[in-house]
C-alpha cells in the first residue's frame, strides 16, 4: 500500500512547566485526508500539546513542522499563533471561545482576515477592490454558515446562540482561514446524542469536501471510534498507545489506564 | 385573605424601614455642613434645625424612589431588551426612512444656523463641545473597538497643540499647514507608545498609558528651551481663510464650520472603518485576544493600528485647540482631560458613534448650561454620571452590528428538500 503524505509531523515534542512536565516525547502524524483522534483522561496533556502546535505555547524540545499539500514545509517551532494559522492550520476551543458580542457572520469574517488585505485606506476610501474583497468575504462566510446549518443565525450575535450551535461556529470560523489541518478541540463536549451524531456527519464531510485533515480531541468515545482512522492515547504527558480505533481498543495498556475494564468495543 | 394582607403589611413596614435608615444616615452626614453654622465675630452658633428636617423629608422620599427603579431595573433585565421603548425607537430611527432623514435634515440645519442664530461665546462652548466629540471618537477606536484602556490620550492632544504652536511660533507655519503635521506627529507618537505596551492588557495597559501622559505633560512643563515651560505658548495664529480678513466673531465662526466638517469627516472614518477587516479585528481582539490570534490577526500590528489611529485624531483636534485659544501651555493637558474624554466614551456607549457624540454633548454642554446652579454644578454633573451608569451601564447608546441579507442559495435548497424529503 502507498504510504500516505503527511501533514503534521511531530517528533519528541516536550513541554515542561517549571517542574511539571505536561508532554514527555510525543510523536504524532497525521496523513492527508486522515480524521485523526487524540484521547486521554483529564489532564494528559492533550489540550497542551494542540497549544504547542499552534504556537500559544513554545515547547520546551521537539520538532513539529507541518506539510501543507502542493508547498514547501514549515517548521511550527518559535512562530506566532497567527502565522501558523496563515500557513493553514485552524483550531477550535474546548471552552468555546467565539466573538461573543460580534454576530455569527462576523465571527467567520473575522477569520478570513489572513486571507484578505485591503487596509486602512481602502477602508476608509471603499474603492472597487475593497468592495469586492468585502463581497467575496461575506459570500465564502456565508457559504460556510450553510455549511455548518446556522444560514437562520447570521445576524444574530454569537453570545445568543444554542451551545451546540456555538459549537459549530467555531467550527466554520476555524473553516474560514482555508486550513489544511482542523483542530477540533472537543467538539462534541456538552452537546446531546442528537447533536453528536450530527457532528460525526460534519466532521466527516468537511474531509470529504473540503479535503481537510483533522485531528480532534474528544471524549465521546462512540464518536472517536465511528470516524477516526488513527487513534493516539496520552496519559500523564506520555503517549501510551496508537494504531486504528480496533488496534487501541485492544491495547492492554489502553484498557489499564484509561478505558477501565467496563469498555467493550 | 388574611394572610396576604400581613405579608404587604410586613413588606411595606421594612420598606418604611429602610428608608427611614438612609433618611437618618443623610441627616447625620449632612448634618456639620447643612445645620451647625458659626459666626466667629459674634461667637454664636446658629442651630437651623428646619434644614434637618427638610433633608430628612427629602432623603427618605428620594429613597423610595430610588428602589422603585432599581427594582425596575431587575426587572427590566429578565426582559428582553427588545421590547424596551428606548430600542423600539432606535429602530424605528434606524429603520424608517423617512423619519432618519427628516432627523438629519433638521439637525443640519441647525448646525449650520447656530452661529448665527446664537451669541459668538455659544458658538465657543459648540465649537469646544464638538471638539470633545472627535476626541471621544478617536479614544473610541481604542477603548470602545479595540478594547485598549488609554488612560493616557491627553499625550496626543498635547502633541498635536504643541506641534502646531511651535511650528507657528518657530517658522510662522499656517494652521491648515500644520494640521497634517500635528496629525502625523500623534500617529508616530502612537505607534511610539504602542510598541511597549504591545504585551500588556488591562489594568497594566491603563497604568503603563497614565504614565506616558503624564511623561508628556511633565517635559512639557520642564523643558523650558523647547516648549517655554509652564508660560506656555501664547499669539498662535487662527486659521486662515485665503487671506481674508477677519473679525474675532468671524473667526469665531470659520472655526466652528472648521470643527463641524471635522466631526462630519470624523463621523464618516471611523463609521466606515468600523465595519472594515480592520474594525471587526479590532473589535474580535477586544472580545477574546487568544481566538483572535489563533483566527490569524497579528495582533501587534492590529493594536498599534488601533493606537495610532485614535492618537490621529487627538493629533488633530490638539492643532484646532491651539488654533482656536491661541495659547496653549501644560496646565490644559493633565490626567482631568484624559478623563472626561473616557468618560465621553464609557458614558455614551463604548463603540458605539451615536452614543460617543451624545455623550460628548452632555458631558461638555452640561456643565456648562448649568452655571445657572453656580455652586452645585458639579454636584449635578457628578451625580447624573453615577445614575447614568447605575442604570445604563453600557452607555447611553449601545452599539449596533451591520446586518446582511441572505438566500439560502440555490442548489443547497434543492440539497435540503431532498434531505427533508429522504428523512
Amino acid at each position: 500500500m502507498k504510504k500516505m503524505q503527511q501533514v503534521l509531523d511531530v517528533r519528541q515534542l516536550t513541554m515542561d512547566f517549571g517542574g511539571l512536565r505536561a508532554l514527555d516525547s510525543i510523536d504524532l502524524t497525521v496523513s492527508q485526508g486522515e480524521i485523526a483522534a487524540l484521547i486521554g483522561p483529564n489532564g494528559a496533556g492533550k489540550t497542551t500539546f494542540f497549544n504547542c502546535i499552534t504556537g500559544v505555547y513554545e515547547p520546551t524540545g521537539g520538532t513539529m513542522s507541518a506539510h501543507p499539500p502542493g508547498k514547501a514545509p514549515v517548521v511550527l517551532n518559535r512562530l506566532k499563533p497567527n502565522v501558523i494559522t496563515e500557513h493553514g492550520l485552524a483550531r477550535t476551543f474546548q471552552n468555546i471561545r467565539l466573538f461573543q458580542n460580534m454576530t455569527v457572520l462576523e465571527n467567520v469574517m473575522v477569520a478570513r482576515h489572513c486571507r484578505t488585505r485591503s487596509g486602512i485606506f481602502g477602508a476608509v476610501l471603499r474603492d472597487a477592490g475593497t468592495r469586492r474583497e468585502e463581497q467575496e468575504m461575506v459570500d465564502f462566510s456565508y457559504g460556510l454558515l450553510e455549511d455548518v446549518g446556522l444560514e437562520k443565525h447570521v445576524n444574530d450575535l454569537a453570545r445568543e446562540l444554542p451551545y451546540g450551535a456555538q459549537r459549530r461556529l467555531e467550527i466554520a470560523r476555524a473553516l474560514a482561514t482555508e486550513p489544511f489541518l482542523l483542530l477540533l478541540d472537543e467538539p462534541a463536549a456538552g452537546m446531546n446524542p442528537r447533536e453528536t451524531r450530527e457532528l460525526d456527519a460534519l466532521i466527516t464531510r468537511i474531509r470529504d469536501e473540503k479535503g481537510v485533515s483533522i485531528l480532534l480531541i474528544e471524549h465521546d468515545m462512540k464518536l472517536v471510534m465511528s470516524i477516526s482512522q488513527s487513534i493516539f492515547v496520552m496519559d500523564y504527558g506520555r503517549l501510551i498507545a496508537q494504531g486504528s480505533p480496533r488496534e487501541v481498543a485492544e491495547n492492554p495498556n489502553v484498557i489499564k489506564a484509561y478505558l477501565g475494564e467496563t469498555f467493550d468495543a | 385573605m388574611g394572610i396576604q394582607a400581613g405579608l404587604i403589611i410586613r413588606k411595606a413596614a421594612s420598606e418604611i424601614f429602610r428608608s427611614a435608615l438612609v433618611s437618618c444616615w443623610f441627616m447625620f452626614l449632612t448634618f456639620p455642613i447643612m445645620v451647625i453654622k458659626v459666626n466667629p465675630l459674634e461667637r454664636t452658633i446658629e442651630w437651623r434645625w428646619m434644614r434637618l428636617v427638610w433633608i430628612g423629608v427629602a432623603a427618605f422620599l428620594l429613597s423610595f424612589v430610588w428602589r422603585y427603579l432599581m427594582m425596575r431595573r431587575e426587572r427590566g433585565s429578565a426582559r428582553d431588551e427588545s421590547e424596551s421603548w428606548q430600542a423600539r425607537l432606535g429602530k424605528r430611527i434606524r429603520n424608517d426612512r423617512k423619519t432618519s432623514y427628516a432627523l438629519l435634515a433638521a439637525l443640519g440645519l441647525f448646525m449650520v444656523l447656530f452661529p448665527f442664530t446664537f451669541s459668538s461665546y455659544q458658538t465657543q462652548i459648540m465649537i469646544s463641545a464638538l471638539m470633545y466629540v472627535m476626541l471621544g471618537l478617536g479614544l473610541n477606536i481604542v477603548v470602545g473597538l479595540a478594547g485598549l484602556l488609554d488612560l493616557g490620550y491627553v499625550a496626543f492632544y498635547a502633541v498635536g497643540a504643541y506641534s502646531y504652536a511651535l511650528l507657528n511660533h518657530h517658522f510662522d507655519l499656517g494652521f491648515w499647514a500644520a494640521l497634517p503635521v500635528g496629525a502625523s506627529l500623534a500617529f508616530l507618537f502612537g505607534i511610539l507608545l504602542g510598541f511597549p505596551v504591545l504585551r500588556l492588557r488591562g489594568d497594566y495597559l491603563a497604568i503603563v498609558t497614565l504614565g506616558f501622559g503624564e511623561i508628556i505633560r511633565l517635559i512639557l512643563e520642564n523643558w523650558n528651551e523647547f516648549s517655554f515651560g509652564p508660560s506656555g505658548i501664547a499669539g498662535i495664529s487662527r486659521p486662515a481663510l485665503f487671506g481674508v480678513d477677519l473679525s474675532l466673531d468671524q473667526h469665531t465662526i470659520y472655526l466652528y464650520y472648521i470643527v463641524v466638517a471635522l466631526v462630519l469627516v470624523t463621523i464618516f472614518v471611523v463609521g466606515r472603518l468600523r465595519n472594515s477587516r480592520i474594525g471587526r479585528a479590532w473589535i474580535a481582539l477586544r472580545e477574546d485576544e487568544v481566538a483572535c490570534q489563533a483566527m490569524g490577526i497579528d495582533k501587534t500590528r492590529t493594536k498599534l493600528t488601533a493606537f495610532a489611529l485614535g492618537a490621529t485624531w487627538a493629533g488633530f483636534v490638539g492643532c484646532i485647540f491651539a488654533a482656536k485659544t491661541t495659547f496653549i501651555n501644560p496646565a490644559s493637558f493633565t490626567f482631568m482631560e484624559s478623563a472626561i474624554i473616557l468618560s465621553i466614551v464609557v458614558l455614551g456607549g463604548m463603540g458605539s458613534i451615536i452614543g460617543v457624540i451624545v455623550g460628548a454633548l452632555v458631558l461638555i454642554l452640561l456643565p456648562e448650561y448649568l452655571r445657572a446652579f453656580s455652586e452645585y454644578r458639579m454636584l449635578v454633573f457628578g451625580a447624573s454620571m453615577v445614575l447614568i451608569m447605575v442604570f445604563r451601564p453600557q452607555g447611553i447608546i449601545t452599539g449596533v452590528r451591520r446586518r446582511y441579507q441572505f438566500r439560502l442559495s440555490e442548489s443547497r435548497e434543492a440539497q435540503r428538500e431532498k434531505d427533508a424529503a429522504s428523512a
